[in-house]
């Protein structure tokens, strides 16, 4: 049953004799309008003064950039199961390929353009070209790359994957056009190119590029393609041996999956008008693997999820370090306590479906500012740990590693493992059990208990 | 030709070191089919302990004279504790490693288990720089600074020989290790095949516990070594030589013990290369990094099972 | 009725809770304080450079503020620290220049750095004075850059002169960093001085600040018989280098920047440190009165540490700016700029600071020969820049001369150990 984004949405009657393709139109054009007035909405001064301060503004774009790699990986790794690391490196050869474009050779272009038509418009058809480069330049690396490494399996591929990064990264280093080991903020002789890389990466392009990776990686998925992929993820050589040529599958995946990762690689050079290769190394690829894992290898709104999340922890953890260890410690324990209150005890309306939902959320939520104010307003615990010498957030990172490893080691399919967050949990929740309340109620519930702990999507049946 | 010995020296010498790293690599590769990340950052781990037992013995580099022999302490005796201790130290920290963040995880797929170990890499390295920072400390050199000609324009230093000296007493010790002792026996057999090892009565949660700890000695006497040829230590000093030790793994063939120790040294020597000679052929020294990864790729491409592994069949 | 009961206990617990703020620190009362955001290198590779250009700045903001302020206003520093990559100084520096709203930067030491940086404050039209970064990139970047120190041509420069003139070199070879614009800048200047004295560059290597073996490098060079080897890094590479070079047999003088100028180098490098020698911005041992106090308070404040060149340029840095504020009359960034370009005569304890018209400044530099025995360097001579002219007798301290006074002179009976 193939389900498309625009059923998603409800329409009165008489829209249902429109063809799909207008309804399709329609929904992009909504989208393209919100995402405009959401980026009026992104500086101080924009929507009457009411606009986001800087700050926010800022984590906003980041996290978009960041579920455009996420998504894109996802793809190959979540959909294909084929385990790369080298993410970072398409992002840098986009990154670059993208600012050297238009730091050294659009600037004639431009002014061109912006006599016929104005600068916004202008700015935006440069935009999409450079764009299009760092896409095509990402992609041919992914070829590069994919086609001899995707022979191997596991382990290997993601070591090949993670040495094709570094290389890439190495060669970039050496490139004296592009700024060296010093980094690029514009053109290294000032008459050859613009002074500095502009700034055209604005909310909306972003955004737009966000909606557009999802939606492509989404009917990917849910076409023929995507159900290959998916069966060479489950088991490659049964898939072999039903006719499906793993290897070209494989390689179009990795190649689609490294151009999104140059357009989030030229969407952030022209963003922080500056690139240094050291923006660029393992663990920038390992961050991406982080986000969906958390949010769960196969599932696309997972990965933004886990993309959000891991894009507004740094941030959280340098203002609110205590608070964040906090509510990360009482996990576990909201966990505990929960089973303890066991479910057939709660009130017939907040057992299962979307009420159980909230309420485990209202109880974790009534735990953490219970514990905050134990620890913190009346023990006083961070001016104690300060006092100490102890600066919590230099731990940050300690903290986002031991994050993972927890994780690994009880919920390896991330948040939402396999599912979708989606509408369809709200149909879902009506579903009322009859007899014993306890038997049956699935729900769909996102913290779910019920998933075993050794429930692990990827593990191979291995002969040892 | 005096030059190309010389730098026949100093590769040989780097390389010495990155196979004492890769041999733990191979060895946990052998018997768990894991490869473990955080194995660099034991490395790391191993000098800073041995940085630590200096301090304790009250070796230190701010006495006029440098080497550490002003107060009475002796050179040899000092290094000889140092070493040990380090190695046993970092032991611990290996099985701990083992016993917490693997075993969990050993029954879950193989992804897991590598972002598993990537997170501990990880969590090693950054609690050491928030306890730290991640400037550069000193190690005291605990090694007399001499050079000796050895012919013409070669010259060799100590640490030089104490390192090619110690690594080669390692290595054969391993081998006694692996070939004449009982536990040595049980390894082998884990690493054919674990479940029948089980089957045989081998503990093998003891066997693995073990072969981590004989990894992890080894890659922190690599440490301690290093340090001595170059004291300036830093908590992330383990994450490109880990790599790159992990390379020379492959290239032997990975699970291959000798394969190691010729891994490590055709790298150390390869890339020893490419900057003495990679000017002539416009390549800059900059390029040395790429020389591992280079070869990585080629390898994994070209002879997947390394020089002296051999191929695995694939059964369905 | 008790399922009532415990859900209006559940919400009032959140009110209470939402309702307890963290306890903030209180804001200091006097006039609304001066924001000068501070980003500097305090826990990476070269670290030792910013923990020593803070206990400068911080130095001075305490004196600047104990005699009130600027006008009345504190001056309030918000110290970030980059870890010294270039990535993450611009993000540090985007968040002083948007979220903290700062009127004035400091920093970075490191050139590349400050080069990460520069854009970033020119664009925001704020004003930024790097202490101690010599590359001539930064301060080109826009008429918002300035700078206290001397530049790379200059530094150079002066160890070619050395070099030549004072140990008869005819043969140098270099080993640079690869990663360091710095390193990059004192290479090409030193070429460029050294051949057009006569003397050959025979080698030219270069490392990587994660490589932990320099040995093939220097056999390379050994084998080319250099009178000197001109090393222009930073100390967490040198000392090792030095070592290194030492067992590899080489005898021959080590020569280098004010990148070598950190503690850490005597541990690193041991006696391996003899026979060097490397122009810094200012002699220790320099026995004018306002160095000498500058050392002694220096030392009182942070426990018998000495201050090193870079503590001396970010104390001076800071004045500097506190100087340009008091003229500018508040914290308009272009009467700012224009206050801090018009700097005439200021004396500093790194010499008599006049901003000219590249927003650098005219300095002089000292030689000093490395002391390892004693952990310290030891004056060697000046070397004066092509447009200053020289005090006349040799050993006399001009006190106030109108052309700019170098602080480094000493008369060297009193300073040489």
């Amino acid at each position: 049953m193939k389900k498309s984004l625009s059923s998603l949405i409800p329409h009165p009657s008489s829209l249902k004799l429109m063809p799909p393709f207008i309804k399709r139109l329609v929904g992009a054009l909504v989208i393209v309008m919100v995402l405009i007035a959401l980026n009026a909405a992104m500086s101080n001064e924009g929507f009457y003064g009411m606009g986001l301060p800087y700050y926010y503004s800022h984590l906003l774009r980041l996290a978009g950039i960041n579920i455009i790699l996420a998504v894109s990986l996802n793809l190959i790794t979540g959909f294909t199961g084929q385990f790369s690391i080298g993410h970072a490196g398409f992002m840098a050869v986009g990154a670059y390929a993208s600012a050297f474009l238009t730091v050294y050779y659009t600037q004639g272009l431009e002014q061109k353009l912006t006599a016929m038509m104005g600068a916004t418009a202008a700015q935006a058809i440069v935009f999409l070209i450079v764009l299009l480069v760092a896409a095509l330049a990402a992609a041919l690396a992914g070829l590069v790359v994919g086609i001899p490494s995707l022979r191997l399996r596991g382990d290997y591929l993601a070591i090949v994957t993670l040495g094709f990064a570094e290389i890439i990264r190495i060669l970039l280093v050496n490139v004296q056009k592009v700024g060296g080991p010093t980094g690029f903020s514009g053109a290294i002789a000032p008459w050859e190119g613009r002074a500095t890389i502009p700034q055209y990466a604005n909310f909306f392009w972003i955004g737009l590029f966000a909606v557009v990776t999802i939606v492509v990686v989404y009917n990917i998925v849910r076409s023929d393609t995507g159900r290959a992929l998916i069966s060479i993820r489950e088991d490659e050589l049964a898939a072999q041996a039903m006719g499906i040529n793993t290897t070209r599958y494989k390689v179009v995946a990795f190649v689609i999956s490294s151009a999104f990762a140059g357009v989030a690689g030229g969407l952030w050079a022209h963003y922080n008008s500056f690139l240094s290769t050291q923006d660029f190394q393992f663990f920038r690829s390992f961050e991406v693997i982080i986000m969906i894992v958390l949010g769960g290898m196969g599932s696309i709104t997972g990965s933004i999820l886990g993309a959000v999340v891991i894009t507004a922890l740094p941030e959280l953890l340098r203002t609110y370090p205590y608070e964040i260890v906090i509510a990360l410690a009482l996990i576990p324990l909201a966990a505990v306590l929960l089973r303890v209150i066991r479910r057939e005890r709660l009130p017939e309306v907040i057992r299962s479906g979307w009420p159980h939902a909230i309420f485990v959320l209202v109880f974790y939520v009534a735990l953490f500012l219970v514990a905050r104010l134990v620890l913190i307003n009346l023990l006083e615990l961070d001016y104690r740990l300060s006092a100490m010498g102890v600066n919590i957030s230099n731990y940050r990172l300690v903290i986002y590693s031991a994050l993972l490893i927890a994780m690994m080691l009880t919920r390896p399919q991330g948040l939402l493992g396999h599912q979708e967050l989606g509408f369809h949990w709200l149909k879902r929740a009506q579903k009322r059990p009859v007899g014993d309340a306890s038997v049956g109620a699935s729900g769909g519930v996102p913290i779910a208990e019920r998933d075993a702990p050794t429930a692990d999507p990827y593990k191979e049946t291995e002969n040892r | 030709m005096d030059y190309f010995v010389q730098q026949l020296i100093n590769g040989l010498n780097i390389g010495a070191i990155y196979a004492l790293i890769a041999l733990g690599y191979t060895m946990v590769y052998g018997i768990l089919r894991l490869i473990n990340f955080a194995h660099g950052d034991v490395y790391m781990v191993g000098a800073f302990v041995g940085l630590g037992l200096t301090k304790l013995l009250g070796y230190t580099t701010s006495i006029p004279g440098y080497n550490a022999d002003t107060q009475g302490h002796s050179l040899w005796g000092g290094l000889t504790l140092v070493l040990i201790g380090s190695m046993v130290g970092a032991a611990l920290v290996g099985m701990a490693i083992e016993r917490f963040a693997y075993r969990p995880v050993r029954k879950y797929s193989r992804m897991t288990t590598l972002i598993t170990a990537i997170g501990v890499s990880l969590l090693i390295e950054y609690l050491f720089v928030a306890q730290l920072g991640s400037a550069q400390r000193s190690f005291p050199s605990l090694v007399k600074n001499e050079a000796f000609n050895l012919f013409g324009d070669v010259r060799i230093s100590m640490p030089q020989i104490i390192i090619f000296v110690i690594s080669i007493l390692l290595m054969i010790l391993l081998q006694w290790i692996i070939y004449k002792t009982k536990i040595g026996t049980a390894m082998r057999a884990v690493s054919f095949n674990l479940n029948s090892a089980k089957l045989m009565g081998i503990n093998t949660d003891v066997v693995i516990a073990f072969t981590f700890a004989l990894g992890s000695a080894l890659a922190a006497a690599g440490g301690v070594l290093t340090a001595q040829y170059n004291p300036s230590i830093d908590p992330l000093m383990g994450i490109i030589t880990g790599l790159k030790a992990f390379v020379a793994a492959v290239l032997g063939g990975i699970g291959n013990i000798p394969g190691a120790v010729l891994g490590g040294l055709v790298i150390g020597v390869a890339e020893t290369m490419v900057v003495a000679y990679g000017s002539d052929i416009g390549l800059a020294s900059s390029y040395r990094d790429a020389v591992a990864f280079t070869i990585l790729i080629l390898v994994l491409l070209l002879r997947p099972s390394g020089l002296l592994g051999s191929t695995v069949q694939e059964k369905v | 009725m008790r399922r009532t009961l415990i859900a209006l206990g559940l919400v009032a617990v959140m009110f209470l809770g939402l309702s307890c703020e963290r306890r903030g620190a209180g804001t200091g009362g006097g006039g609304e304080p001066i924001k000068v955001g501070v980003y500097l290198d305090l826990s990476g590779q070269t670290s030792s450079f910013g923990q020593s250009t803070k206990n400068g700045i911080e130095m001075a903001r305490d004196e600047i503020n104990k005699a009130g302020g600027i006008n009345g206003r504190p001056v309030e520093l918000i110290i970030e620290d980059e870890q010294g990559e270039p990535g993450k100084v611009t993000t540090v520096v985007t968040k002083l220049l948007r979220q903290d709203q700062v009127h004035a930067l400091l920093g970075e030491v490191a050139s590349t750095n400050s080069l990460a940086a520069a854009p970033k404050a020119q664009e925001a039209k704020i004003p930024m004075i790097t202490p101690s970064s010599t590359n001539p990139k930064d301060t080109r970047v826009g008429d918002y850059i300035f700078r206290v120190c001397f530049i790379d041509p200059f530094q150079g420069e002066v160890m070619a002169k050395f070099a030549a003139n004072s140990l008869k070199a005819k043969r140098a070879a270099i080993l640079a960093d690869f990663n360091s614009d710095y390193s990059k800048g004192l290479t090409q200047f030193f070429k460029q001085s050294f051949t057009k004295l006569g003397g050959t560059i025979v080698d030219e290597k270069t490392y990587t600040q994660s490589d932990r073996d320099f040995s093939s490098q220097l056999t390379a060079i050994r084998s080319t018989n250099p009178d000197v080897i001109y090393i222009p890094g930073y100390y967490g590479q040198v000392g090792v280098i030095a070592k290194q070079a030492r067992q590899q047999g080489i005898t021959v003088p080590l020569l280098g920047g004010d990148g070598w100028d950190a503690p850490q180098l005597w541990d690193l490098g041991g006696e391996a440190m003899n026979n060097s020698y490397i122009s810094n911005h200012y002699s220790i041992d320099d026995p004018k009165p306002e160095i000498q106090k500058f050392v002694t308070d220096y030392k009182a404040r942070y426990g018998g540490v000495a201050p090193d060149a870079l503590a001396a340029l970010g104390y001076d840095a800071m004045r500097v700016l506190a100087d340009a504020l008091q003229r500018a009359g508040g914290t308009d960034s272009a009467k700012l700029r224009d206050a801090i370009a018009q700097t005439k005569n200021f004396p500093g304890v790194t010499g008599t600071i006049t901003m000219n018209a590249e927003r650098n400044v005219d300095k002089p530099a000292a030689v000093l020969e490395l002391k390892p025995a004693a952990r310290q360097f030891g004056y060697k001579e000046t070397i004066y820049p092509d447009n200053m002219t020289p005090p006349t007798t040799a050993g006399a301290s001009p006190a106030a001369s109108p052309a700019a006074s170098p602080a480094a002179t000493a008369s060297p009976a009193a300073a040489t150990q």
